[in-house]
């Protein structure tokens, strides 16, 4: 297999497997988060403003880790400094 | 496919080059400020007030309140910061419903350019209220062996800002983009009325963090 594949292949592969295996962990994260907030609404309907506002920015913070992921997978695909690498080695 | 509005090249002379980012920025920025301008020429206290003055009232009040909430503080001195933070994001954002508009927050640079102005208002914000003993002290906090956490702390939450607010815009436009190749009909107008969702929410938060990371700096000597 040549290297110019194989540099393809493996970016492909890497972005999906980050992207999956990234999109977990703050699934279950802000499943628990809202669970607990949905919790804590039912107990205290007084304080819906803090709880959604709290709720919101942890949500965004647990959801970063999911973006960090999506960076790197879109960086693989689209901004792969490897590949460019290698497109200017072959072009050139 | 573009993964930046950086790499939207309109015009170029020499090294000069005007990208996307840069005529997007300019165009927000001339709205914000031609906005202000006009709406702050006539300012009355009289009961009957324009319909432009109550709308830029009720815009300030909110943040005014918002930023009372999350600092306990008076909000007058961060509320220029904040609320400026706020607006242009927020902007940003909601121009996406234009066709040709691609926002600015959806690249690295401007995105870490805001994230560089937190990173230097939270000591400006603590050596204003602390003085620079005070502030420098609570790196020392709580033994001396913290401060290169500390200092990783700081660097790290400002990358984090930045690194958020554009995988958050750059995906939604990402996700678009890709659903327009797919499905062209109806669907993907649905996800941009949900990248607008988005784009609010994350404006939000990103200047509510602002006002984390800027309070806590502040309240970290008080204790001290």
């Amino acid at each position: 297999m040549s290297d110019i594949s194989l540099i393809g292949m493996m970016s492909i592969f890497t972005a999906g497997l980050s992207i999956g295996l990234g999109a977990i962990g703050p699934a279950i994260g802000e499943g628990l988060a809202l669970a607990n907030a949905m919790r804590a609404l039912a107990q205290q309907p007084d304080k819906a403003n803090t709880i959604t506002r709290t709720l919101f920015v942890g949500m965004a913070l647990i959801e970063s880790t999911a973006i960090y992921c999506f960076v790197v997978s879109m960086i693989l695909i689209f901004a792969n400094p490897f590949w460019n690498y290698v497109l200017d080695r072959s072009g050139g | 496919m573009e993964i930046s509005p950086d790499n939207i090249i309109l015009w170029q002379s020499g090294i000069v080059k005007l990208n996307a980012t840069i005529l997007y920025t300019w165009l927000v920025m001339i709205i914000l400020v031609g906005g202000s301008w006009l709406v702050t020429r006539q300012l009355s206290v009289q009961p009957k007030l324009s319909r432009r003055q109550h709308l830029l009232e009720i815009i300030v009040d909110a943040i005014a309140d918002q930023i009372r909430d999350a600092s306990r503080q008076e909000p007058s001195q961060f509320l220029p910061f904040i609320g400026t933070l706020f607006i242009f994001v927020a902007t940003c954002n909601l121009l996406t419903l234009f066709p040709i508009y691609e926002s600015p927050a959806g690249s690295l640079s401007t995105t870490t350019a805001l994230a560089l102005c937190v990173f230097v208002a939270v000591p400006l914000y603590g050596i204003k209220n602390r003085g620079v003993g005070g502030y420098l002290k609570h790196f020392l906090q709580p033994s001396p062996f913290m401060l290169p956490f500390q200092l990783i702390s700081e660097i790290s939450r400002t990358l984090s800002l930045a690194v958020r607010l554009f995988g958050n815009i750059m995906s939604g436009s990402m996700l678009v983009a890709i659903l327009l190749s797919i499905v062209p009909l109806l669907f993907p107008m649905v996800m941009r009325a949900f990248g607008l969702l988005i784009g609010v929410i994350q404006a939000y938060v990103f200047a509510i963090l602002a006002m984390v990371y800027i309070a806590s700096g502040m309240r970290a000597q008080k204790s001290s």
